[in-house]
């Protein structure tokens, strides 16, 4: 494995890693001191800043309006929103599968990346992994919100019950409800697992008494033993192992969602695999668009370097191609099936009254993606994050193209109608963009937002490469 | 005040808090026991005793009329009426809990009432069907007729006797009006308005009144009536009478601006006959229809040759037409186009072809000129005493309606009233402008008004009497063809409401006789001795038998058609023809509180909840508007500003405004909603307004309409034929894939017992929305008021779909009654995720609401978009009356639940149960005979175009039809099996016209 001695800038390692020269991975000069202060002082004794102050409150703020719209939605009804005969479905499900999609960047980066031994995936992956589960928890919310009865939301659940009913397996969202929860719980036991020996670093370092005891009681007891260190690595692996197949599954059972109905736009084979992509796409544009003013905020610039965001707008540049790849499929499936609902669904989508949404999904996924072919665009903070946000507009586009347009004009032309969002759905909505950042800021405020212990694994293999 | 109606007793009580035992007494009834004033005392003995006018305060009533009425829900119901009502179809020994009784009565209506048969569930009312004795139903219904019972619990009716807006008694009103006799002795001044009406017992009373007070004076006014039909027949056939048509017997018939299959007191009745002769198991050979009309109607919708023409044309091409058929002295008025003159040519061809085989029927609001002309017509065809008869008017004696109000207000103006009693009636918000009702009104000395809402004129009233529902009524009518039939009750009055029989009696009678007694004494002479045999089966049948008059064979006057003088035509380009005509869901806004007929979509535009000014396209297009944008009309020194909708097929040079609408005191429902159009109407009463200036103020409003796209897209939704190529080769109706089943990859289930299916007659269906609103009441469908309509979300199980065939300035209206399909293989079922919508052995796609989560999955994946889903809270669990109206076999709805059509599945139950019990006693295989079973939809279709049935049993009429070559199922290539299947749309048209 081992080729020739590289200027001192770039670890070997990391370049023979990814077979192409680059910035490196880990700026050079770090120790295991310099790593674990850096990154628990985050937490520990940096303490809290008026920046943080600030964006907590907004997102807090929000998570008031998110509490206050599903408060008068509970007590009123669905029909405080847009929703209508025959669009059921509208910015409920749209952003369920939008935050769906944000979430799974998070397992592939951590597990799929971890499997294939790609060591860059070292200083994102416990942030990325933090913002999945966050974002399923507010894709969560809206299968649930969306439902006319939500207090009788658990009989979608199978389980021994008195009236004698059990869920209809064949209905697509009742595999959705496996696919997801199985999706939250796989994820969660990953970053919790992940977490062990940075909590315990923090109980060793933290000066608080509180502090001591609530991260003491969540790190079970680590010593950082070899026979600690053996059973974790194996644990760690084999979660690893567990969680990757679900980075394709839920996404295929959210594209089975509208893949098994016959709804003309919905009826596509294509959509299991044009969703994965989509969502990994969508996954690491929200990674991105994270990941750039944090990086920036916190002085974490050796940590995720160029290095990092070349790779994921790379990753962004393959699946954003699948994605248009899909689109294509579309129209040409809709052309060569020789069937005039599919068409109908084509031509409207192009020129019907939701057509400005439409030819904007293009132009967020299509062709913006396409100047990350430029490599200094590539490794442009600033010029990435926009088109990171550009992409997160482009999915939520793709999914209300998909769903909305889809409906509102289906087979019968006599109920073909307008569906307009209300101030309740996008009250919801910008909502959950509150809890999402919530929960983020609480995040990157009380827990290591960098895997410290596999930080310092990375330095000592850079230095074990260097030394050799 | 936004709502006027709105609490009446509340508002009424607090401020008079003395006439509260009145109010109690009247809870009293409702409850049916005389009980239930002990035991509301026992039961809140503090509130009880305590109750007083010192202690009146708003929270205590709140508490004592919420317990109460909680109370009066626990009693049950009214009970039946005293007096000895006669059971129809069933007469069981007593009333058997659960099990509902069916009772003969009449809905009487200004034009002729139609006979129902009202169910009974413990002695509420909650559903009218059609009487199949009835010569003005058959069986069958319209919407009016369905909608009626919630009118009957409409929590806005007027509940008590009422001075200046304050409870008063019954004795202070008859006081008042004593009074103001006793210093009229012989009946000067005194006024009385009411309503053509066709009870005989009303017009003995009405004879009996001014033969008491000769002097009095009775005008009988009506905002749409027939005053220029009735003018017309006295100038064409120098007698007045009105004419009864059997369209079962016309090969052709030529309607000019006449919706005859929906409106007029006979529309049932002639939807039926005119339509046993299209379809494929028609009677005879199929007839043909052609229809000359400015507005868009369900008659035009049904024609195979429709013309569209502006109100001013009318007369030229009857005088075109009779000079052509060959009527003397008439003079053909010059064509102006080719097609008009074609299509004239045609038309006369064919009628001269159908002598005495056919039939021309004039729009009652026409010009007498243009009536008399169509009188001429028919009688130069033959089609006098042939197709088309006479009888007496069964309104009695008629006047002139216009002038009748115009003297009225005359009279008012000259300080000449000294007692005026308004019967049913609503001068104040439908008489023309011109006439200041409203005004003139003050200035009578005591002006009582009688009816079932406080509504304008109640409000200028001081005296109010609140009337009986006809439910709730001992009366009689007389139909469309003067066949006479007993009123009964149904229910004893919910309210202190008396009938317009016990409020002339007072003033006639010396001892004010019970309306029971009124009726049967009219009815005495006629039976004779054999009255009480005649009596009862006149009860138990819903008409009297025998009581149709006579046939008049009238003469033609000479004069008819010559005597006339061509009316000049509209030559100024610039404005348009302003045509006022009655709403067809809310007529002339009689039922603007009616909230099932509000959110009916009217027939040809889908527009609910409000009026707009509709107008043809291609004016539309010059003007630069589009649908929903607001104009401003002019007209007489009148404008309104008000939606615009575009209605393809309405002619060039006019716009349609409907009346009913701009209601001030209408009630919580029907206030404020659209524009009144009575405004512009001429004083004369005419339907026409000239010179109606329309400009954009560049505003927007949207309309409430159902259903916004009208192209069906050439999706296999609608398929059409002729006749002609019917007859050459029935396969080539469809197209060829229709007559292949597809392969499905899911199993097939077999059916054993029986296997539920439905059948509709495009070629019958005409678009009246009567199954719609029989749907709503069947079912107990709620409203969900104009904002949630804008929102797509209203909740029809049924609807009518409109789709509109060729071009926009002259298209074909199909109408396509959509329904739960019942798919064999249904999309609903495999995506509901708690197994809510399931299959059931015979066939149904069933919904159980219980289990329903309300993901919406169902609606989504349901190519039909048949499934209603409860967005918020639409059904009204609070109102107490409205509980009564509930069916109580069909289980209602919360939010958050999916519902949709269920092929009436409880009277499938009801059916299978007694076919069960019978079986069981015979021991021989269930059987439900075919025919005996019928959907609500079905029931009331005046035109037969729904057949319901068991697809399993061969000779069934839906198994037939669905051997049809013509039968065919709306997207069947999704491979959905639709159990309710459509047949070709057939027209016959005239090969001359191509």
């Amino acid at each position: 494995m081992a080729i020739s001695v590289k200027p001192i800038a770039e670890p070997p390692a990391a370049a023979e890693l990814h077979g192409s020269p680059g910035s490196p991975v880990l700026a050079p000069g770090h120790t295991f001191t310099s790593v674990t202060d850096q990154i628990s002082a985050i937490v520990l004794t940096r303490g809290t800043t008026r920046g943080w102050w600030v964006g907590f409150g907004i997102s807090l703020f929000f998570v008031n309006v998110l509490m206050v719209c599903v408060t008068y939605l509970i007590a009123t009804g669905i029909g405080i929103w847009g929703n209508n005969i025959p669009v059921g479905w509208g910015l409920d499900i749209l952003n369920f599968v939008w935050w769906i999609g944000i979430g799974h960047a998070g397992t592939l980066i951590s597990a799929v990346l971890l499997l294939f031994n790609q060591s860059w995936r070292t200083s994102i992956n416990r942030f990325a992994e933090a913002m999945t589960l966050f974002a399923v928890a507010c894709a969560g919310l809206y299968p649930l919100l969306h439902l006319g009865r939500i207090w009788v939301f658990y009989w979608l659940l199978p389980y021994p019950n008195t009236m004698g009913l059990w869920p209809q397996f064949r209905s697509a969202l009742v595999w959705d409800v496996f696919a997801v929860s199985t999706y939250l719980t796989v994820s969660l036991l990953f970053w919790y697992v992940g977490l062990i020996p940075d909590l315990a670093t923090l109980r060793d370092r933290t000066q608080s008494r509180v502090g001591r005891v609530v991260y003491g009681i969540l790190a079970m007891g680590w010593r950082g033993s070899a026979r600690h260190w053996l059973r974790f690595d194996a644990a760690y692996l084999l979660l690893a192992g567990i969680a990757a197949p679900l980075v394709v599954s839920v996404h295929t059972v959210v594209g089975f969602d509208f893949a098994t109905s016959i709804v003309p736009g919905w009826h596509n084979t294509i959509f299991p695999p044009y969703f994965v992509a989509g969502a990994i796409y969508s996954g690491f544009a929200m990674v991105l668009t994270l990941a750039i003013p944090l990086r920036a905020a916190y002085g974490l610039q050796d940590f995720i370097t160029e290095r990092h965001l070349e790779n994921m707008a790379k990753v962004m540049l393959a699946t954003g191609l699948m994605v248009a790849y899909g689109y294509v499929m579309e129209v040409f499936f809709g052309w060569y099936s020789a069937n005039t609902f599919e068409q109908y669904v084509v031509e409207n989508r192009a020129i019907g009254p939701y057509a400005p949404a439409y030819w904007a999904l293009i132009l967020c996924n299509v062709l913006v993606p396409q100047l990350l072919w430029i490599r200094r665009i590539r490794i442009n903070p600033i010029s990435l994050w926009v088109i990171a946000i550009v992409a997160n507009i482009g999915m939520w586009l793709e999914r209300f193209v998909i769903i909305v347009t889809s409906l509102h004009r289906d087979y019968l032309p006599s109920s073909w109608a307008m569906y307009y969002p209300t101030v309740w759905d996008w009250g919801t909505f910008v909502g959950s963009l509150g809890l999402f950042f919530f929960l983020l800021f609480l995040f990157i405020r009380f827990l290591p937002m960098i895997s410290i212990f596999e930080m310092r694994e990375l330095v000592h293999r850079t230095e074990e490469e260097h030394d050799g | 005040m936004s709502c006027p109606n709105k609490s009446p007793t509340l508002v009424q009580l607090a401020g008079a808090p003395r006439e509260l035992p009145q109010f109690w007494r009247s809870l009293e009834e409702l409850a049916g026991d005389p009980d239930f004033a002990a035991r509301l005392a026992q039961e809140f003995p503090r509130h009880a005793s305590v109750w007083d006018e010192s202690v009146a305060d708003r929270r205590r009533f709140l508490q004592l009329m919420g317990a109460s009425l909680a109370l009066a829900g626990a009693q049950g119901c009214s009970s039946p009426p005293p007096e000895a009502i006669m059971p129809y179809v069933r007469q069981p020994e007593g009333m058997t809990p659960g099990v509902p009784l069916h009772f003969a009565t009449a809905m009487p209506r200004s034009d002729g009432a139609i006979g129902v048969v009202a169910t009974s569930h413990m002695g509420r009312p909650t559903k009218v069907e059609g009487n199949s004795l009835h010569p003005a139903s058959l069986g069958a219904t319209d919407a009016m007729a369905q909608a009626s019972v919630l009118t009957l619990y409409d929590p806005d009716r007027s509940q008590t006797v009422a001075r200046l807006g304050v409870i008063a008694t019954w004795g202070d009103l008859l006081g008042a009006i004593r009074g103001a006799l006793a210093s009229a002795p012989k009946g000067t001044g005194v006024h009385i308005l009411s309503p053509p009406s066709t009870s005989p017992t009303l017009a003995r009373q009405r004879a009996a009144l001014i033969a008491k007070y000769p002097q009095a004076k009775w005008h009988s006014y009506e905002p749409a009536g027939r005053d220029a039909a009735r003018s017309a027949a006295i100038a064409a056939l120098g007698e007045d009478v009105q004419p009864v048509y059997r369209f079962e017997a016309a090969d052709v018939v030529l309607a000019i601006d006449a919706d005859f299959l929906c409106a007029g007191g006979g529309a049932v009745r002639y939807a039926h006959d005119f339509m046993s002769r299209r379809g494929v198991e028609s009677e005879g050979a199929p007839n043909r229809l052609y229809a000359i009309e400015s507005a868009y109607t369900p008659t035009g919708a049904a024609a195979d040759h429709r013309l569209r023409l502006r109100p001013s044309g009318m007369e030229a091409f009857a005088r075109s037409l009779a000079s052509r058929i060959g009527v003397p002295g008439v003079d053909e008025a010059t064509p102006t186009d080719g097609a008009y003159a074609k299509w004239l040519s045609a038309v006369a061809s064919d009628l001269q072809a159908h002598r005495g085989r056919s039939i021309v029927v004039p729009g009652s609001h026409l010009p007498a000129s243009v009536q008399s002309l169509v009188h001429a017509i028919n009688d130069a065809l033959g089609n006098v005493g042939q197709t088309v008869t006479f009888i007496a008017p069964p309104a009695g004696e008629t006047v002139d309606g216009a002038s009748a109000l115009r003297e009225l207000t005359d009279a008012l103006n000259a300080d000449a009233v000294n007692l005026l009693l308004i019967l049913d009636a609503n001068p104040v918000y439908d008489a023309p402008v011109a006439l200041q009702f409203g005004t003139a009104l003050r200035q009578a000395r005591l002006a009582v008004h009688y009816g079932l809402y406080q509504d304008e004129t109640a409000e200028l009233c001081p005296w109010h009497i609140p009337a009986t529902h006809y439910l709730e009524s001992w009366s009689d009518a007389r139909a469309y063809d003067g066949t006479a039939a007993i009123v009964q009750p149904l229910i004893a009055p919910l309210y202190e409401g008396k009938t317009v029989h016990e409020v002339l009696s007072a003033l006639i009678d010396p001892a004010p006789m019970s309306s029971y007694d009124l009726v049967r004494a009219t009815w005495q002479e006629a039976f004779g001795d054999d009255f009480d045999m005649r009596w009862h089966a006149a009860l138990r049948d819903g008409v009297i038998a025998d009581s149709q008059p006579a046939t008049i064979t009238p003469t033609l006057q000479p004069s008819a058609a010559s005597g006339l003088a061509p009316s000049e035509a509209d030559a100024n380009s610039d404005t348009f023809e302003l045509i006022l005509a009655p709403d067809p869901s809310i007529g002339d806004g009689r039922c603007a509180n009616n909230g099932w007929l509000q959110e009916l979509p009217k027939p040809l535009t889908k527009l609910t909840w409000e009026n707009a000014v509709l107008m043809a396209p291609a004016d539309a297009q010059r003007l630069g508007i589009e649908t929903d944008d607001v104009v401003r009309l002019e007209c007489n020194g009148q404008s309104v500003t008000a939606p615009a909708c575009i209605m393809p097929g309405h002619a060039e040079g006019c716009v349609t405004c409907y009346l009913g609408y701009g209601r001030t005191r209408a009630g919580r429902i029907g206030t404020g909603l659209g524009f009144n159009a009575y405004m512009f109407r001429p004083a004369n009463g005419g339907y026409v307004a000239r010179g109606a200036k329309i400009a954009k103020t560049g505003k927007r409003s949207e309309l409430a309409r159902t259903q916004k796209h009208h192209e069906f897209e050439g999706r296999n939704i609608i398929h059409q034929a002729t006749v002609a190529q019917f007859a050459a080769d029935p396969q080539s109706v469809l197209p060829a894939a229709a007559h292949h089943p597809l392969p499905s990859l899911l199993p097939d289930v077999p059916y054993d017992g029986f296997a539920w299916g439905m059948a509709i007659d495009l070629s019958k269906c005409m678009g009246c929305n009567a199954c719609v609103i029989a749907c709503q009441a069947e079912n107990n469908i709620p409203i969900v008021g104009k904002e949630q309509v804008v929102l797509s979300r209203e909740m029809h199980w049924l609807r009518l779909d409109l789709y509109y065939a060729g071009r926009p300035e002259d298209p074909e209206a199909i109408h396509q009654p959509m329904l739960c399909q019942h798919c064999e293989k249904a999309p609903c079922e495999v995506v509901c995720p708690v197994a809510a919508t399931t299959h059931s052995d015979e066939g149904l796609n069933e919904m159980t609401y219980n289990r329903c989560i309300g993901t919406r999955y169902c609606s989504n994946n349901c190519p039909y978009k048949v499934r209603r889903f409860n967005f918020l809270q639409y059904t009204d669990e609070e109102t107490p009356v409205l509980k009564l109206l509930r069916n109580p076999e069909v289980t209602v709805r919360s939010r958050g639940v999916m519902e949709k059509c269920t092929y009436c599945v409880q009277r499938i139950n009801h059916a299978r149960i007694d076919a069960k019990k019978s079986a069981v006693e015979s021991g021989a295989p269930p059987v439900i005979a075919d025919g005996s079973l019928e959907t609500a939809c079905q029931q009331a279709c005046p035109s037969e175009a729904i057949v319901f049935g068991d697809v399993n049993d061969p000779k069934s009429r839906v198994a037939k039809l669905k051997a049809d070559p013509r039968n065919y199922g709306v997207l069947s290539e999704l491979g959905t099996q639709p159990r309710t299947s459509y047949l070709v749309r057939l027209r016959n048209p005239n090969p001359a016209l191509g």
